[in-house]
């Protein structure tokens, strides 16, 4: 509890001191900070409005994150949610045009499924890559996603091409059926769900099974691991798998949520901000949905500062960076608040 | 030979001139990459170094008019990312790999801010050693018009691979990267030493910024940089930890970005979405032939993260 | 074979299906006279940097013509990604800026303009492409040029101008209307000098600094001395042109001062038709959903010419536009070839150059190109 407590204080402190660095960088740009965050709180949290279309730059940004977050708990540094995505993203649409007379509900689930088992077979790579041959996980996800951009364009640009899509070179279309609407009442499509589901999903099987004990005694202490017997070849391949699964059923979401087929509108960053989300949420699946939706309303009141302040949309990112750093920096500060010591455990 | 009946020799000659031009800022960023990782950290942000000297090289060279006070300005930029991203890894229990994603971010993000007003005006660009002035023909001279900052980058390497061995400094850096403990039983500051090594690293990649936009192609865009940056470490797992090894990878990189281009003006076309991911298919099938579950790569600094 | 039978329906087509003037306004009405006391908010979303001398550039001149127009606001957002954000910043710029007119002027918005537009019957959404088709909604618009037009008076220029008798097209992606384009650049270029060749490069990517320098270097070694590029942004295929001493065209906006010596002349939108829409809108005044054409209809436009070009090719390229502007001129007559040898126009055959069907059909080089489309036929 005390950790919990800890770990929420430091990072909430994090932030504060992100918004302040901000703030002066704000002003030393001439822009008055007080009227910028309010546009900020406008743009991402104020209105039910604005709060959608932050939970629509959050859904895909929970899976992704747990991309990075869940192979974190063995130990790995994964950065493939890009590459896996993408991956994910064109077998989705390879299911829905194979299987296309299905119940419609029943081809949205296998169209999903194949977009999540793609994602999962394309970080496993990296997983199996790193136990046989130790290839270290971050390079090697890394230059899968170079690999997963260029095998996305050549698929939508010519072998999967639909050509009636006249303007940008774009793949076949899953059937229109397999598509899902929005959520009712929220106006914010099915993958918000998905997300926060799987969220939840990895957080109790990284908290309450054997498996997520075995996952984190191997990346807590890999020798211990070694000498108590855990198959920790499996337990990497299989985190590595969680997670890439997470990232590809971000794909099939983007297929079946919003374009109805893959082409570069898949490749925009939601991989890469997926990174900065596990992180910030110190890699805890349910911290994920508040950091993803923190993120999100960042990206999202973007569009409002340039059109109220003419400020670069660059803006957010300077600010999501720096809030990034902010927090890694605040590592340093666990353990040293004595307000949050265990009793009893001395300094 | 009329210029118009070069064909395949023009592929060639454009693979060499390709591999000149384009080379220049791997060069510099692996070098970049080599030094810090030397002293035992990874720095996953030079991509945002690298962007932020493009801007910062640009905008200086337009306002002053001087493109070399450009480049001080990119290095000066890098330098002072290099040393953000070495205080922040300074701080105990850091991730150095998560604080290099922050720097990518944060960087990217400061030079699209900063760089906008950059976007439209043309800036002086910094002049060329013509070397190609023996040949009458114009495709071979073209290719031997060479950027000063070419020849300042192999000077780089070899300064680099020249102290690693000799010098006091070039010991300590390696000391510190292979055994931290062991350095600093010895006396030798090792936080310091990383700090120096990661903002000189900074610095060169600042220089490959500055390149991109004064040299070649010598413009400010947000999509001057197409993942430069990001190499940096699997150039520098290709080239083992080694300063001259960088030119001769960098070269291989630079050279291969050249061929889609010169294969289309010959009529072979398209595979040049394949093409240009060979390089990193090429990278990947190297780690994995070199990789080994039992001991770290040949080369590798003893106390990097990313090889353990 | 099933060729000529499809001309006679293409014919039909050409000319009914390039102008769809809306029928219905009346859902929209009563919103828009309470609009009509303060001033209406235009909204602009581009999907890269406004200053990029490129096809964003292109829309920015149009905005700033519509936001003179009185009576008008105009916002604009830059970088907005082609994914379910585009649709939010659409309801973003209704919502809480009061936009009536949208422009979303990237191609990949348009899947988002036709979920978002039946919300927002007041709103009127204009896309910088002719995608609008019988059955999508009334409140949308669709208007783009016919680019091959101006490339085929770039051509006529390099076909005077060309001393090799080698021409260069980079295109950035595989789609009909950058091979159209390329195609209008050979046949202007062939009409002058039946032996020029041009050499076709597609860079695979809409904006790729190094990529586009590269390209253009291997042109220049292949002995190309007329370049012109098909990107977001050709300012680096100009300037390295220039560079290499070689002449170059413009595309999307005028480009003449990045290549005092080279520049020849170049292909330029004139989105600026937008601002008929934009009034048509205030108003309650009638507007077409559909609106592509060429020079007849002003709806694209030639480049200033460049110092090198002589007076007597201006005189040319000027008379060939006028010819296009007065239909006397067709882009596609035959008899014609495409570079693999197949006839794709008999003698005696012409192409209406408002002939849509036709265009978006273009899968093929015409002869003299060398390169290939990668595309299934």
């Amino acid at each position: 509890m005390r950790a919990r407590a800890e770990a929420a204080a430091i990072t909430a402190g994090a932030i504060a001191v992100a918004l302040a660095i901000f703030a002066l960088f704000l002003f030393a740009n001439g822009l008055d900070p007080l009227a910028v965050y309010a546009v900020l709180w406008l743009g991402g949290f104020g209105t039910p409005f604005s709060l959608q279309a932050s939970l629509t730059q959050a859904a895909p940004l929970m899976l992704t994150a747990l991309c990075t977050a869940i192979p974190a708990r063995a130990g790995l540094l994964v950065i493939g949610g890009e590459g896996a995505l993408a991956a994910g993203g064109v077998f989705a649409v390879l299911a829905g045009v194979a299987a296309p007379a299905l119940p419609s509900a029943l081809g949205t689930v296998v169209v999903c499924a194949a977009g999540a088992a793609a994602g999962a077979a394309w970080i496993a790579m990296a997983g199996a890559l790193k136990h046989l041959r130790g290839v270290n996980e971050t390079i090697s996800t890394l230059l899968l996603n170079y690999i997963a951009l260029a095998l996305l364009n050549h698929l939508v640009s010519g072998p999967m091409r639909d050509y009636a899509v006249s303007l940008k070179p774009t793949s076949w279309s899953i059937p229109q059926a397999y598509m899902v609407g929005t959520l009712p009442g929220i106006g914010v499509h099915w993958g918000l769900a998905l997300g926060a589901i799987a969220c939840v999903i990895a957080f109790a099987l990284l908290k309450y099974t054997v498996f997520g004990f075995a996952v984190g005694v191997v990346g807590g202490n890999p020798r211990a691991a070694q000498l108590v017997g855990l198959p920790i070849g499996r337990l990497t391949l299989l985190s590595c798998a969680l997670g890439g699964g997470a990232a590809g059923l971000a794909g099939a979401v983007e297929i079946v949520a919003v374009h109805g087929a893959a082409s570069n509108s898949l490749t925009v960053g939601f991989g890469y901000g997926g990174i900065l989300v596990a992180f910030l949420a110190r890699q805890n699946p349910l911290a994920i949905v508040f950091f993803a939706l923190l993120v999100g309303g960042i990206s999202a009141s973007g569009g409002l500062m340039q059109r109220r302040f003419d400020m670069p949309d660059a803006a957010t990112q300077v600010l999501q960076g720096i809030i990034f750093f902010c927090v890694l920096a605040s590592n340093a500060l666990y353990g040293r608040i004595r307000l949050f010591r265990e009793p009893g455990v001395a300094a | 030979m009329s210029p118009g009946e070069l064909g395949w020799w023009g592929v060639a000659i454009a693979i060499l001139g390709g591999a000149i031009r384009v080379s220049t800022p791997y060069l510099f960023v692996s070098l970049a990459e080599t030094l810090t990782e030397k002293s035992g950290r990874v720095n996953l942000g030079l991509e945002g170094t690298l962007l932020m000297g493009a801007m910062s090289g640009y905008g200086v060279s337009y306002l002053s008019g001087s493109p070399w006070l450009g480049v001080a300005a990119a290095a000066g930029a890098g330098a002072a990312f290099g040393l953000l991203h070495a205080a922040v890894c300074n701080l105990p229990r850091v991730n150095d790999v998560a604080v290099g994603i922050a720097l990518f971010i944060f960087g990217t993000g400061l030079a699209f801010f900063l760089g906008k007003p950059f976007v439209q005006p043309q800036a002086p660009r910094l002049p060329t050693f013509e070397l190609g002035g023996f040949s009458s023909v114009p495709a071979i001279r073209a290719a031997l018009d060479v950027s000063p900052l070419f020849f300042a980058g192999i000077a780089a390497a070899l300064i680099m691979r020249w102290a690693f061995v000799n010098t006091r400094w070039g010991l300590i850096v390696r000391a510190v990267g292979d055994n931290a403990e062991a350095a600093r039983a010895a006396g030798y500051p090792v936080n310091l030493t990383r700090t120096l090594a990661t903002a000189t690293g900074g610095l060169l990649a600042g220089i490959a910024g500055a390149f991109l936009s004064l040299s070649y192609p010598g413009t400010w865009a947000e999509g001057l940089s197409s993942g430069q940056g990001l190499m940096a470490v699997t150039l520098v797992i290709f080239a083992r930890w080694r300063a001259l090894n960088c030119i001769w990878v960098s070269l291989l990189f630079g050279g291969a970005s050249a061929l889609g281009p010169a294969l289309q003006t010959v009529g072979v076309a398209g595979y040049y979405y394949l093409l240009g991911a060979a390089p990193y298919v090429l990278t990947l099938a190297l780690l994995i032939a070199s990789s080994s579950r039992r001991h770290r790569l040949v080369g590798a600094p003893g106390e990097l993260s990313i090889n353990r | 074979m099933t060729r000529s039978t499809r001309n006679s329906r293409r014919q039909f087509l050409g000319t009914a299906g390039n102008v769809i003037a809306a029928a219905g306004l009346a859902s929209a009405l009563p919103l828009l006279a309470r609009a009509q006391a303060k001033p209406m908010t235009v909204g602009f979303l581009y999907t890269g940097v406004r200053q990029d001398y490129g096809w964003n550039q292109a829309h920015v001149v149009a905005a700033r013509q519509i936001a003179k127009l009185d009576g008008v606001k105009l916002i604009e957002q830059e970088n907005v990604p082609e994914t379910a954000e585009a649709e939010k910043v659409m309801e973003s710029m209704i919502r809480l800026d009061g936009a009536r007119v949208l422009f979303p002027t990237s191609f990949g918005y348009w899947p988002f303009i036709m979920k978002t537009a039946p919300k927002y019957p007041e709103v009127l959404f204009v896309h910088a492409g002719g995608l609008w088709k019988d059955g999508d909604p009334k409140n949308t618009i669709g208007y783009r040029g016919y680019m091959e037009e101006p490339h085929y008076l770039c051509g006529i220029t390099a076909g005077h101008m060309s001393k090799t008798g080698k021409i260069g097209f980079i295109g950035a992606k595989p789609v009909y209307f950058i091979f159209n384009n390329c195609n209008g650049f050979i046949l202007g270029a062939r009409s002058i000098n039946p032996k020029i060749t041009c050499q076709v490069v597609i860079t695979g990517d809409w904006n790729n600094p190094v990529k586009e320098a590269e390209t253009v270097n291997s042109l220049v070694d292949q002995g190309v001395d007329v370049i012109v590029g098909n990107c977001d942004s050709p300012k680096v295929v100009i300037e390295t042109a220039e560079r290499r001493g070689v002449y170059s065209c413009g595309y999307h906006t005028d480009l003449s001062a990045l290549a005092p010596k080279g520049f020849l002349t170049g292909a330029e939108w004139n989105w600026g038709k937008g601002a008929d829409f934009v009034r048509a809108w205030q108003t309650q005044g009638p507007y077409p959903n559909l609106l592509r054409g060429g020079f007849k209809r002003d709806m694209v436009k030639l480049s200033p010419f460049g110092a090198a070009v002589p007076e007597r090719v201006r005189t040319e390229v000027l008379q060939a536009r006028q010819a296009m502007a007065d239909d006397r001129l067709a882009l596609y007559h035959g008899p014609l070839k495409d570079n693999e040898g197949n006839t794709i126009l008999k003698a005696g055959e012409t192409i209406g150059n408002e002939d849509n069907q036709f265009k978006l059909g273009v899968k093929f080089l015409v002869e003299g190109a060398i390169g290939k489309t990668g595309l299934a036929r």
